[in-house]
Formats: C-alpha cells, structure tokens, sequence
C-alpha cells in the first residue's frame, strides 16, 4: 500500500529542525569583553546577581530576566552580551532560556498578556477570554500566551498583564486590557489581585485589632477586595510599600 | 483556629514594623536560645508534615541531614505551580516575614548558613514583597553574621525562576538554581545528602516553614493538638473550580471534606452536582460526589486512593464532561515534561493524542483500555512524578467515568462518520451519479 505521504523539507514525516546546523563553523566560544559592548547598567546587575552565589553560573536565569527586560526579548545580541560578562558559551545560555516559558528567544511585542488556561480558570471560562485577549490584542503590541496554571485561581479566569494578576475576567475585559496598556496606567485596576481580601471568613473575625468586618466589604472581597466607595482607604493593604533608601537597599541586595 | 492566617489581611504586614508589632521575630529570639537539637525534636513533636505534596513529616526529613562542619544549604520551594494551588502566593504577599522568619530558625536547627528562596518566575510581584522584606529583615539584623548576638550566621537570597512547572520538583528545582536546564536527578542520592552544589540540602515548602515560628512559639505538642492523629495540625486549603466562593482557607486537618467545599467555599453554582474534584492539586487522583464526607486530612485520603497533595480543591460540576478535565490534564503534562524520561515524554504525550482522537470521532472503546494502561506505564518508571502526577487523575477518570467517556467516543463517530459521508458526496465524481447528487442537491439545498 503505497500512500503519498506529506514531508517535512528534511525528509522525516515528523517535523524537525529544518534549517541543520552548520557543522563547517567553529562552536561559539565564550565572547570576548573586548570586543562584545555591554550596557553599563545590564553588567553591573549581573555583576550583583553572580555574587549573590557560590557559584556563578546560578545568576543564568536571573541575568536572563535582565537581558530580556532590557532588549525585549533574548536576541543572538542579549545572549553574547550575558554570555560575555557570565563567561559563559552562547550554547549554555540558549539551551537554558529555551527550557524556560518566560523567556522568549524570537522577537516579541513589549507587552505581555499571559491567559491561564488551565483547568481551573477553563471551568470558569478562560478559553472565551482567550480567544477575545486574541482578537483585542490583534494588530496591537501586545503578546497574548496560553499560560500555565498561573496560581491565582481564586480569580479565574485570570491572565498576567505585565506581571499584574487580574481577575476574574469576562470576554469584556479584553478591550479594557489593550486600552489601559495603551494609556500606560494600572491595568484593569479593580480586578487587580493585590487588593482581594482573604476569602476565608474566619481571617476577618480574629483579626479584631484592626477594626470589626465589614460586612459589605467582605462581601466585595469576592470579585476584587475592592470597598463600596472604591477609595484607596478601603483597600486591604497587605502589600503596604516598604520605604528604603536607596544606598541601603544596595548595601543589602 | 487560625494559626497561619491569624491576621493575614492587616494592612501593611508585609512590613517589618506591623509584624513586630504583632509580636514576629519573637519566636526566632527564643530559638535562638534553644540547642538546634530541641528545636528539632519540638518539630518533630508536633507532627507537622511537608505542606508541598508528598506529606513527609518535617522532623525527620531534617535529621536527615549529615552533622558536622560543612556547606549545606536550605532552599524553600515557592515554586507554586501546581494546578489549583494558591495558598503560598497569598502567604507570601501578605506575610513575608513569616516565612523569612520560619527560614531563619530552620536554618539555625539544621546548622544551615545559606538559604534560598526559589519563587515562580510568574510571581513578579510576589517577589518584589520578598526582595524588600529580605532587605528590611538584614537591616534590622535578622539576617546575616551573629544574628541577634547568637552564633547564628546565615545568607537569604531570592531566587527567581522563569517559568517551568517541573521546577517545582525537588532536584528538578535544584538544577534549576544551579542555572540550568530544569530537569530531574536521579535518586539517591537524595538532596539531604548531595543537594544543591553537592552539598546536604534541606527542601521545605513555603508553607511548612512559615508554621516553624509558631510551633516554636506555642510548643511541638500544642501544634499536635490541632488536627487528628497523623495529621497534626492546619491546613492553608486552595479552593477553585465551580465554587462560588474561591480562595485560601485555613482549616484543621480532618474536616470534613463537604463542610470546606459547601460551607466554607460556598458549594457549586445554582446548586448543581458535584461531578468530580480533586483533593490535592491537579495531579490527585479525583474523586466523585460520594467521596465528599471523607475527612480532610493525609491518612483519610490516603485510604480513599488520592492525596492531599499540595491541599489544592478544584471543584467539577455536572455541567462539565469528564473528557473536558481529562483533555485539559493531558494537554498541560504533555507541555510540562521536561523530556529526560520516555515513559513520561512519550505517555504524556500520546495520552493527549489519544484523548483529542476521542473529539475528532476516531477513537474506539478499546483506546480507554490502551489509555489506562499507558498510565500504569509510567507510574514508577521515570526520575521524577510529573508522569504519575498525569497518569493518577486521567487513570482515575477513565476508571471512574468510563460511560461518559464511551458515549462520547460514540457521540463522536457518529458526528464524524455522518460528517464523513457528506464529505464523500459532495467531493467524490461518481460516474453518472455525480448528476443524480445534482438533481437531488436542488430541492434539498
């Protein structure tokens, strides 16, 4: 039985790596300083994160997350320049940034939109916030992902904006989304994930020192923490900035 | 009784002053002044058992670790990544210095001087907390050389990962720190002997931990009060899915498993049937509406065939199909698989092959049989439990909803068989009966 099978430009019937690697090139070796510029601000945090342990080769995901914060995403460029200061070959970096969800080693658009999708949030209705995000975001800069189970279940269906949790989502919420990271303030500010209360009841009742439950507000801890008002005051703090001065907050990082 | 929650919502905990206030870092000052010995055995009075997944009492995985002058490391697991689980996140956030607290006088009972926290890469803002907490924690002395004028000298680093549910696995986690490619070791050695840079490493969850100052505080044998037998203690339960009211809950272990789901949750919307919820994150065996007066506690779980797990609830109503749970499972394992085994690289993978086939109307009931025994493949055959933590729930969903499951292969094929012949009528040239489909296309379109 002979059947025309569709194949994949190396011949394989499963798909591959079409483009082989050049086998005539020399392996990239560990760049040379002098002749691989780094930003000043991207080497000394990386300098910080490789003292941080006992041995350097630990700071490749954090000075990862610098390169990627800095170039956008993690450029053949980014790589060498981690890799100049980490003394690192080009090849550890990449097989290490291409093992991790977060990091993204094609070019990708400055905002990103992560939709959880997994079971929790999909029994709440995430799959129809994730094909709205889509058809919002389209011809936007931003990027939506399908993303692992984000921890944050207690909004689903939720998505990460930026790293802002936000929840629980309608197929409405998608245009807010865009339109706020347009305007560059907080996104979709009342269902951010910082301002919800516990939702256990009993936390409000032994907690008598600051002030008795309201039970309205406890209430509205359901869908965002957020007090009837809506005024700052009403918030549930837990995430009070600390203030350190800067010197210090060197000295101790 | 709320002992991890006590005032988890006051504004502004995440501060050193409000916790201070509140009476933190006492219990630190009186462990510093216990022998690390008899902190030990307070833990291991008290019965706690890891609040991670797997349940080993605490105690005793410290006593594991060698004695003497040498390198060994604490790391604490806030790699959260479990499906359904969410307890660490509002722990972290909210009391940072509980947790920083629990890390120190651990690391002082084990004769640590490095420790590391190692949080999802995800919990961006989660972190920032934790980076000026740790920072505020130095300067006031809690970290660093001859900590409150005790022999204690110790370092606390965050460590940030980038986003890889694997890393939530012990020495998957560890590989991970040492900058590398997540994957899992083989063991033994277990991490307690060779860890992270071969050194003795104690592995905690966050959760675990950050009850390590109040047993401390209250005594190994008031903690083994709460709870029941074997289960000592509370439990920071994640309930999500089909309830009305999702959330953290801080419950005694051996509450009844209805009581948290409907009284405390809120039960499921429009007082629909529970079809189906997981007792411990999503890699538990499920369970169905009849499993829901079972105490919520290790050994009740146990002997009813899951786990408690990571204490993570999702809750399944009837208006969903099994296939839906069991589709979304194989698709989220088969992403997660780091690759190094092939029974989970390869099982994870063709089970959710499998199960879309039962969508598209290609599958027979004989694909349950081959399903269920893909699953008992890997079960026990790879380094780590990402392919068991697949293989539980999909094998007890095709175990306990083989009906469903049936009537939808049958659903299916019917859809795509008469799908099917519409496909060959309106494509194939019949000799002569090409114009007979004409005729007839008329009047019927």
């Amino acid at each position: 039985m002979t059947q025309n099978v569709p194949r994949f430009a190396h011949g394989s019937r499963v798909p591959g790596w079409d483009d082989a690697v050049d086998l005539s090139k020399p392996p990239a070796v560990v760049p040379d300083p002098a002749t691989t510029p780094v930003p000043e601000t991207l080497r000394s945090a990386i300098e910080a994160a490789m003292g941080k342990y006992p041995d350097r080769r630990s700071a490749a995901i954090p000075a990862l997350h610098l390169a990627q914060a800095e170039h956008g995403w993690l450029s053949p460029a980014a790589i060498a320049q981690v890799a100049a200061v980490m003394r690192l070959t080009p090849a550890y970096l990449t097989s290490v940034a291409s093992f991790y969800d977060m990091f993204s080693l094609v070019p990708k658009a400055s905002n990103d939109v992560f939709v959880c999708t997994n079971i929790s949030c999909s029994l709440r209705g995430a799959d129809e916030f994730y094909a709205a995000m889509q058809a919002a975001a389209e011809g936007e800069d931003v990027d939506v992902r399908e993303f692992e189970c984000l921890g944050a279940c207690d909004i689903a269906p939720m998505a990460s904006v930026n790293g802002e949790f936000v929840g629980p989502l309608t197929p409405d919420d998608a245009d807010r989304i865009v339109r706020d990271l347009a305007t560059g303030g907080p996104v979709l500010e009342h269902k951010q994930l910082r301002y919800r209360r516990c939702a256990d009841p009993g936390v409000a009742l032994e907690a008598g020192d600051f002030g008795p439950p309201d039970p309205a507000a406890t209430e509205l801890a359901d869908t965002a923490g957020l007090g009837p008002h809506g005024d700052a005051a009403d918030r549930p703090g837990p995430s009070a900035p600390i203030e350190l001065d800067a010197e210090e907050e060197d000295a101790s990082g | 009784m709320k002992i991890l929650f006590g005032r988890i919502d006051e504004p502004g905990l995440n501060t050193l002053a409000v916790y201070e206030r509140r009476g933190g870092y006492a219990a630190l000052r009186r462990a510093l002044e216990m022998e690390p010995a008899e902190i030990v055995e307070e833990i291991s009075k008290s019965g706690l058992r890891g609040r991670g997944g797997a349940g080993f009492p605490t105690g005793r995985k410290a006593s594991f670790l060698p004695k003497g002058d040498m390198d060994k490391y604490l790391v604490c697991n806030a790699d959260e990544s479990e499906p359904g689980t969410f307890k660490d996140r509002e722990l972290m956030q909210k009391s940072p210095h509980m947790l920083i607290e629990g890390i120190v006088i651990a690391c002082w009972a084990a004769g640590i001087t490095r420790a590391f926290i190692y949080i999802r890469g995800e919990y961006e803002h989660q972190a920032r907390i934790l980076e000026a907490a740790i920072a505020e924690a130095a300067r006031a002395g809690y970290l660093g050389e001859r900590i409150l004028g005790s022999e204690h000298t110790m370092s606390l680093v965050l460590h940030r990962g980038a986003g890889a549910y694997i890393c939530g696995e012990e020495t998957g986690l560890l590989d991970s720190l040492e900058g590398k490619r997540g994957n899992p070791r083989l063991k033994p050695p277990f991490p307690a002997i060779e860890g992270l840079y071969h050194g003795p490493t104690l592995i905690n969850n966050v959760e675990t931990l950050a009850t390590i100052p109040h047993i401390v505080t209250m005594g190994g044998e008031a903690y083994a009060e709460h709870g029941v037998a074997n289960s000592a203690g509370t439990k920071l339960v994640s309930v999500s899915g089909d309830v009305r009211r999702p959330g953290n809950y801080e419950i005694e272990l051996g509450t009844p498993s209805r009581e948290i789901i409907f009284d405390l949750a809120g039960g499921t919307f429009d007082g629909r049937e529970v079809m189906l919820w997981f007792p411990g994150g999503s890699s538990s065996p499920v369970l169905t509406k009849d499993d829901l007066d079972i105490p919520y506690d290790f050994d009740s779980m146990a002997k009813a065939g899951t786990m408690l797990g990571s204490g993570a609830i999702i809750v399944v109503d009837d208006s969903h199909h099994p296939l839906e749970v069991a589709l979304k499972l194989a698709k989220f394992y088969s992403h997660e698989s780091c690759g190094k085994c092939v029974p989970c690289r390869e099982g994870t993978t063709w089970t959710y092959k499998m199960l879309q086939r039962i969508e598209t109307g290609e599958a027979t009931p004989m694909d349950l049989d081959i399903m269920a025994s893909v699953q008992e493949q890997i079960i026990g055959n790879c380094l780590c439990v990402l392919g068991d933590a697949m293989a539980m729930p999909v094998g007890s969903i095709v175990q306990k909803f083989r009906a469903p499951l049936e009537q939808a292969i049958e659903a299916a094929r019917a859809r795509h068989d008469s799908g099917a012949l519409e496909h060959v009528v309106a494509t194939t040239d019949f000799v002569g009966g090409a114009r007979v489909a004409d005729e007839h296309a008329g009047p019927a379109g």
